[in-house]
């Protein structure tokens, strides 16, 4: 968990604190301005009322430039970002025609399945003309093809459980799973940090959502004890059943799920486990197969395994994989399988044959030298960040780590200066993360080479001391044992 | 036998009498001015000894209660009211009532569960299962596609002919889209790799959102990755609670989905019937007279999905202009296909377009390719490009997808022919459905998807289903035609606050596509 410094909660309140008054100043402004004009709503009530796009009207858009910045490429280690310019001080902004070419740190493309494969893209494309760009209708009414079916096999094998079910979107298979599987009377118990499809689901459910402490299985013992103990709220009758939500990697910081203690918690107590590994399937792991081989936890202990291909394996579109009765039962029961269109046939494909290039099916060795890149690259980026002074969340072994910028001026700096340098960095802040702890997020790919985290690192450093963010104290050249030396986390 | 008084004292006088036979009765008399104090006089047994030394115990005590009235304060004068000794005492027992009243009424101490305890709960309880236990029902596994699922496909081995899929303008197979995907896919990859706002933004979703834009004749459009997912973002963005919506009763379970996440309040009015609209309209006025900022919506469908109705534009525009209400439009299934050159329900009706608030389309039916799109006003698409969360955390829609739907539009725009082609085939294929014998025609004669109801249920839907079923798949068997019997969730407990499903029974459903399937597969439906 981070601990952020207090003179640096000071200034960061202080800085927000400057920005709210200014646009409530300007709101003012506004009004006044706009006391004469006639009212073009015609009674219809406002969309957005007062304060609630506030902070989008006079926080986001002033540094919006940063935020959706399009490319005109496949995204993968090198891109094209598209220029834009402004002329009427972030209101609106306009795309030119000019590209800048950068390093790509801000994609999900952990394994380089993102632009067009040696082995991968022939086979889509032979798949396009065979079964062509959509099905035109859900799986249950003559939307399934022969590829569907071959895809739900080996993302079984892959995954290492007896059946898979397949969806078009990852979003929607969590949002769409979990009211199948929970309904009233029954107990959600997710991490405090897990994504928006997983609350948006749990919700849709009508459920009870208790939340745990982040990554803390002591907490979650403490948390499923008192909720058996008293039951149902206000009836205290016994749960139906309850479900313990997780994730292999979050996203936004980059900690490793403790998978091995929280399956024992959930078996002492007889709870079902559901596992989103949506950023940890083929990116970690000795082969691939995500947080269960990393950690080595037996797959069959976790109940219900879900994912999405959009990040490793460079396509769209999520999974459930379970035991054959739960599968059979969600095609019975999903509204997504009955309703909603089934996956489009090339994204289908290259699925398959990414799996197949992991696996090393396709009789060469990429799959595993990827892996193994990928693993390379995230250590030796994390720890050199590391040693450099910047303050980086996450475990070691995962591609995600995310620097801490903490003030929201510094978001724009890093942002605009690095890509000056040619760097594409991705940065968060509010309400993706809490007010104080916004961050720049760091992915890396399978596909960098050397010389290209190198020179991102080069980059990073010389603006991290122009922006301050080396809140940690940088290791100095000679390593050997000094005095002083700040032992960092 | 004697009698004595006591000394004179604001209360009163106490006076004693000792009678014959050793008892003392004491009398008080209490003075006119105090009537709160009357202490009644109770006989006491007493040896003449005791009586004595009782006695002057009493006549001391009461000679200190009188010292005490005599206080000098109690003599005192405050604000020309006379503080006599009596007041004080009224002071003091209201400050006890008061104290009293404030003390917090007796609960029974809580004892919170033991360790042990908790450890017996948690060891007693048993869990349902995770799913119920199978039927046979279940085990059924759809048809097998082994080739695109254009107006022929191919079904374990054979070729049959397709009416199940929403391909009503015959673009699957197109060579155009062909080009343009391939040519997306050498050029993009496949992913997108990210969400909208972390470089997921690839030039082609911006163009394809121009082309949609102007096409439609709409300021901005947005685009999702999902088509289901559309309706279910777009209406909690800008729903909240508090919000009022009127949707009509058979809505797709998307749009469901979407109402119960935005936790606003929602009233349903009978399917396309418009003066059930109006009455739950103007209900709503009526008792929310004051509430100018509540925001309210109608969402309708242009083509419902589970029924092949079309909603009337024209009316339901009237009334929303009327009662000030904002239209949420989902035109999934008549993009395309309704209006002279496929512009959707508002062409189709000659309303203009920009009366229309928000609509939205998911783009998985004529223009064969897979997400959505939702097009309004530029304050309504901006406020969706960071409220919306489908949009926000989740990845874009591939590249190829997006240049696919570009692509779709063009050949649509200039070839308005295809249009006029489906209403021609629509026709065709209704006016040989309608006597068919056993099977009714339950949907709008204008509609592409045609829904064929049992003449004669069997009054339960198990057993429509199953009849249906089974003549579905004996057509596939014996006549070479594709067609399914409509699926709908049968789980009851399903809370998304009573999923509506507008079980007027099961249908057949046949859709109508645009290269001529001719009259001879209508023959061929005969069952």
């Amino acid at each position: 968990m981070v601990t952020i410094p207090y003179l640096t909660a000071i200034t960061t309140y202080f800085s927000y604190g400057i920005y709210f008054s200014l646009g409530q100043l300007r709101d003012l402004f506004r009004k006044i301005i706009d006391w004469r004009k006639p009212d073009d709503l015609q009674g219809y009530a406002p969309i957005c009322l007062g304060l609630e796009d506030f902070y989008v009207r006079r926080l986001y858009l002033r540094i919006q430039d940063c935020f959706g910045r399009p490319i005109a490429g496949a995204p993968d280690a090198w891109f094209d970002v598209v220029e834009r310019y402004t002329t009427d001080n972030f209101k609106t902004i306009k795309r030119t025609s000019k590209t800048t070419r950068c390093l790509n740190l801000g994609s999900y493309n952990y394994l380089g399945f993102a632009a067009s494969d040696e082995y991968c893209t022939p086979r889509v494309i032979d798949s396009l003309k065979r079964f062509s760009a959509s099905t035109c209708s859900a799986r249950a009414a003559g939307g399934t093809t022969r590829l569907h079916t071959e895809l739900e096999e080996s993302v079984a094998k892959f995954v290492g459980k007896p059946a898979a079910i397949v969806f078009g979107m990852g979003y929607v298979t969590n949002s769409a799973i979990l009211p199948v599987l929970i309904g009233k009377g029954g107990l959600i118990i997710s991490d405090s940090l897990n994504h928006n499809s997983i609350v948006n689901g749990a919700r849709g459910s009508g459920a009870t959502i208790r939340v745990f402490l982040h990554n803390t299985p002591s907490h979650l013992e403490e948390v499923l004890r008192e909720q058996i103990a008293e039951g149902q709220p206000r009836t205290h009758r016994p749960w139906k059943k309850i479900i313990v939500v997780v994730e292999g990697i979050y996203s936004m910081e980059g900690d490793i799920c403790k998978l091995p203690e929280i399956i024992a918690v959930c078996k002492k107590y007889k709870a079902f486990a559901y596992l989103d590994e949506a950023h940890s399937i083929g990116a970690v792991g000795k082969t691939g197969r995500g947080v269960c081989e990393l950690l080595g936890v037996d797959t069959a202990d976790v109940d219900i395994m879900m994912g999405t291909f959009t990040k490793s394996f460079g396509s769209c579109g999520g999974y459930i994989a379970g035991s054959k009765e739960l599968i059979q039962y969600l095609k019975y029961t999903c509204p997504t399988h009955l309703y909603a269109t089934a996956v489009s046939p090339p994204c289908a494909q290259q699925i398959i044959s990414a799996i197949k290039v992991i696996l090393g099916e396709d009789g060469s060795s990429r799959g595993a030298q990827k892996v193994a890149r990928i693993r390379e690259n995230s250590n030796f980026f994390r720890s050199e960040l590391q040693k450099m002074g910047f303050e980086v969340l996450g475990d070691y072994d995962s591609p995600v780590m995310p620097i801490m910028l903490y003030n929201p001026a510094k978001i724009p700096a890093f942002s605009r200066e690095c890509l000056k340098q040619n760097v594409a960095v991705v940065t968060v802040a509010f309400p993706a993360t809490p007010l104080l702890l916004a961050r720049a997020r760091i992915c890396i790919s399978a596909s960098h080479t050397k010389e290209d985290l190198i020179k991102g690192l080069e980059v990073i450093s010389d603006i991290g001391d122009l922006v301050g963010i080396k809140y940690f104290q940088a290791e100095p050249k000679k390593r050997q044992q000094e005095e002083g030396r700040v032992k960092l986390n | 036998m004697g009698c004595g008084k006591s000394n004179a004292f604001p209360y009163g006088e106490l006076i004693w009498t000792h009678r014959k036979g050793g008892s003392t009765i004491f009398k008080f008399f209490a003075h006119r001015q105090n009537p709160l104090l009357w202490i009644y006089s109770s006989q006491v047994k007493l040896l003449d000894k005791m009586e004595f030394s009782v006695m002057s115990f009493l006549s001391n005590a009461l000679d200190w209660v009188r010292v005490a009235f005599d206080v000098p304060f109690a003599r005192a004068v405050v604000f020309g009211v006379h503080i006599g000794g009596h007041l004080v005492v009224e002071a003091l027992l209201v400050i006890v009532i008061l104290f009293l009243l404030l003390q917090k009424s007796y609960k029974l101490p809580q004892r919170p569960l033991s360790e042990t305890e908790i450890d017996e709960l948690c060891e007693d309880w048993v869990p349902d299962s995770l799913i119920p236990p199978l039927t046979e029902g279940i085990k059924y596994e759809p048809p097998i596609l082994d080739s695109a699922a254009g107006p022929h496909a191919i079904i374990n081995g054979k070729d049959v002919v397709n009416f199940a899929s929403a391909n009503y303008l015959g673009l699957i197979g197109h060579e155009k889209l062909h080009e343009s995907c391939t040519a997306a896919l050498e050029k993009y990859g496949l992913g997108s790799c990210g969400p909208r706002g972390f470089y997921g933004t690839i030039d082609v979703h911006l163009d394809c959102e121009e082309r949609i834009a102007k096409f439609l004749g709409t300021p901005d459009s947005i685009l999702y990755s999902y088509g289901i997912s559309t309706m279910f973002s777009a209406i909690p963005a800008f729903c909240k609670k508090g919000d009022i919506i009127v949707a009509d009763e058979g809505v797709h379970w998307g749009i469901q989905n979407g109402l119960y996440l935005s936790k606003s309040t929602i009233v349903y009015f009978k399917h396309n019937d418009m003066e059930s609209l109006e009455n739950a309209l103007e209900k709503i006025t009526r008792e929310n007279k004051r509430a100018t900022k509540l925001r309210r919506y109608i969402v309708v469908e242009a083509i419902y999905q589970n029924s092949g109705q079309i909603a009337p534009l024209n009316m339901i525009v009237k009334l929303k202009e009327n009662y000030r209400f904002r239209v949420l439009l989902d035109e999934s299934n008549s993009f395309g296909v309704l209006g002279d050159s496929g512009r959707g329900l508002s062409e189709h009706y000659g309303v203009p377009v920009e009366k229309i608030d928000i609509i939205t389309a998911a783009m998985g039916y004529a223009l064969a390719t897979d997400g959505g799109f939702c097009t309004g006003s530029v304050r309504v698409v901006d406020h969706q490009r960071l409220s919306s969360s489908g949009y926000v955390f989740s990845a874009s829609l591939p590249p190829y997808l997006a240049s696919a739907a570009i692509t779709a539009i063009d050949v649509l725009e200039e070839n308005p022919h295809l249009v006029t082609k489906l209403k021609q085939n629509i026709a065709l294929l209704v006016e040989g459905l309608s006597d068919v014998p056993g099977l009714s025609v339950a949907s709008n004669p204008q509609s592409p998807i045609v829904f064929l109801r049992l003449k004669h249920t069997t009054y339960s839907f198990k057993n429509d289903l199953q009849l249906l079923e089974d003549i579905a798949n004996l057509m596939l068997k014996e006549d070479s035609v594709f067609v399914v019997a409509s699926k709908r969730i049968v789980k009851e407990s399903c809370s998304f606050g009573a999923v509506r499903l507008h079980l007027t029974g099961y249908f057949l459903i046949v859709i109508a596509f645009c290269p001529a399937a001719g009259s001879s597969s209508v023959l061929q439906l005969l069952p």
